[in-house]
This record gives C-alpha cells, sequence and structure tokens, in this order.
C-alpha cells in the first residue's frame, strides 16, 4: 500500500489515529466456523429427535432427556449453540450499534445472558437425569 | 497493492481510475478511488444478497429460539405442570406458529451455514455455482421443513 494513498482501503484519518487490529478477528472467525461444523451433526440430530418426539407426553420426554447420550450429546449441543450464537450476534452488534455506551451494555449483556443460559439449560438438563 | 488491480471489467475499470467516487467527489479537491459499499437503497435485490441477509435473520431468529429452548428445560426440570403448560402453548396457534417460524430459520440457516463453510473452504464460489446452491438451499429449506412437519403431524396422528 506504500505509496499509492489514493488507492489504499485505510482512510487518512484511520491512518493517522493509527488504530489497527486488535489481532482477535482470526479467533472468533474460526470459533464461529468450528462451532457451526460441530453444530451440523448436533443440531439435526436435536432437531430430528424433537419432531419424532412430537405430541409425547411428560414422561415420554423426561425419560429421553435422562439417557446417558441425550444428556452428553445436548450438553454439547447446548455448549456449541451458545458460543455460536454469541460470536454472531456480537457481529449483528457490532455492525449495528454505534453508541459506544450502548454498544458495551449490548456487549456485556450478550456474554453474560449466553453463559447464564447456557447453564440452566445444562443445570435442567442434570436435575431431570439425577433428580427427575 | 491498488485495490481491483486483479479484477477485469468496467467495475474494476472505475475502481482503477477512480470513477466510482467522480460523480459525489467531482465538486471536491480530492478523488478517492477506494471501492465501496453496496448502497442499500439503490443497490439492485439479488439472490446472492437476500441470501446472505436472510442467513443474518435466520441466525438472530435462532437466537430468541434458543431463550425458548431453555423455558422448555426449564420447565421439563420443573416437573409435569410447568412442562405441560409449555406443552399446552406449542400446541395453540401462536406456539404453532412460533415453531413453525423456527424451523423455516432453522433449515435455512443450517442449509446455508454449510453453503459458507464450503465457500469458506474453497469451493463454489464462482457466480454460476453460488446461484446453484443459492436456489438449492431455498427449496431444500421448503423441502425440510414440509418434511419434518408432515413428519410430527403424522407422529400425533393427525395426518
Ligand atoms: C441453531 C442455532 C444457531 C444459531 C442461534 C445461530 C446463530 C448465528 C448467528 C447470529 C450468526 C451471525 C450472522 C451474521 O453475522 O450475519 C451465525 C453465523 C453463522 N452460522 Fe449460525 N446459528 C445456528 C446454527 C448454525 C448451524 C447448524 C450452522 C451449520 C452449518 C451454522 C453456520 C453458520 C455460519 C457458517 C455462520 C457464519 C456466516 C458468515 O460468515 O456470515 N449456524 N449463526
Amino acid at each position: 500500500m506504500a505509496g499509492r494513498d489514493e488507492n489504499a482501503l485505510r482512510s487518512h484519518l484511520g491512518r493517522a489515529r493509527g488504530l489497527g487490529s486488535a489481532h482477535e478477528g482470526l479467533h472468533h472467525w474460526w470459533a464461529q466456523r468450528l462451532t457451526a461444523l460441530a453444530l451440523i451433526p448436533l443440531s439435526l440430530w436435536f432437531v430430528a429427535s424433537v419432531v419424532c418426539m412430537a405430541g409425547a407426553d411428560y414422561a415420554a420426554v423426561s425419560q429421553w432427556l435422562s439417557q446417558p447420550f441425550t444428556v452428553g450429546a445436548l450438553s454439547l449441543t447446548i455448549l456449541a449453540v451458545f458460543y455460536h450464537a454469541v460470536l454472531g450476534l456480537q457481529v449483528v452488534i457490532e455492525d449495528y450499534i454505534h453508541g459506544k455506551a450502548l454498544k458495551l451494555v449490548l456487549l456485556v449483556g450478550l456474554q453474560f445472558a449466553g453463559f447464564g443460559l447456557a447453564a440452566a439449560a445444562i443445570v435442567s438438563l442434570l436435575v431431570i437425569a439425577f433428580a427427575g | 497493492m491498488i485495490a481491483g488491480e486483479n479484477l477485469r471489467g468496467p467495475a474494476a475499470q472505475a475502481i482503477r481510475t477512480g470513477n466510482i467516487m467522480a460523480e459525489s467527489q467531482s465538486s471536491g479537491a480530492r478523488r478517492h478511488s477506494r471501492p465501496l459499499s453496496p448502497h442499500l437503497q439503490v443497490y439492485k435485490p439479488q439472490l446472492t444478497s437476500i441470501t446472505s441477509i436472510l442467513h443474518r435473520f435466520s441466525g438472530i431468529a435462532l437466537g430468541l429460539g434458543l431463550l425458548y429452548l431453555v423455558c422448555w428445560l426449564v420447565a421439563a426440570a420443573q416437573g409435569m405442570a410447568a412442562f405441560d403448560a409449555l406443552q399446552d402453548f406449542n400446541g395453540s396457534v401462536i406456539g404453532r406458529l412460533l415453531l413453525f417460524g423456527w424451523s423455516v430459520a432453522f433449515f435455512y440457516h443450517l442449509l446455508n451455514g454449510i453453503r459458507h463453510l464450503a465457500w469458506d473452504a474453497g469451493f463454489g464460489f464462482e457466480l454460476p455455482a453460488a446461484y446453484r446452491s443459492g436456489y438449492a438451499v431455498l427449496i431444500g429449506t421448503g423441502l425440510l421443513t414440509i418434511a419434518a412437519w408432515v413428519y410430527a403431524y403424522f407422529q400425533m396422528g393427525v395426518l
């Protein structure tokens, strides 16, 4: 880019401010793809299972939810899907919310909600399996 | 590196010569020749741009769906009364509409996500291939959604 100011992709202002990459982008990108890949079998398995249980009563559903395979696979699904969704929604917030304070509040809220909801889901799963 | 130096055609020519900004900048002193993002009010919708924004919309919708999934698991952990109340809501018109919407969003996002991963791995990014896979995703979404609901209603003995 040196010497070709007019054609450079970075604006003059961006250049003067000297703010570059925080070098987190690659990890974010990679984690988004990795969780997406894991979610192909995991999410298909979960949705297919739920479709097959359409109309099932409490006894049947809680019986399914307490099988060891279900507990393991659904835990993995929950971890992967919340990681994936938080990464994805983070980009959506960064793209559309421009106020500094609001953006920070939303990004922090997203992280807390992601971890909190994932914990609620997994604890529920364990309660059904071991205390139900 | 010159922006657009490895592109061909009139658009690339415009990028190289700076004509993209020529109109809006003609009164100003400087001409920039950086490539611009599409200006959405004048950008013609195309299959590629529509499938792209639908991926975002379906991702956001599924994010809301996760809230519902957690409610479902928490209700199941709480016992039969809470679980049955949620299942009753699932069976209502609003409940079914929500579930239908989430099923469409899920199948779309899954199939288009696979399309994204193929692109990331270097496959199918040529324009004709991108159009073909775009139509395949839309048709596949319709087929999987119909199959899931037909099977679910069959399972419940309604069909
Ligand atoms: C079911 C729960 C899921 C949720 C809540 C979810 C959510 C999201 C969100 C919010 C985004 C960001 C969209 C954007 O930036 O425009 C995203 C991106 C993505 N999702 Fe998902 N997703 C889910 C499942 C899947 C599955 C099963 C796949 C399988 C392939 C997948 C593949 C992808 C890919 C590849 C991207 C990145 C697309 C890009 O580069 O813009 N997702 N997801």
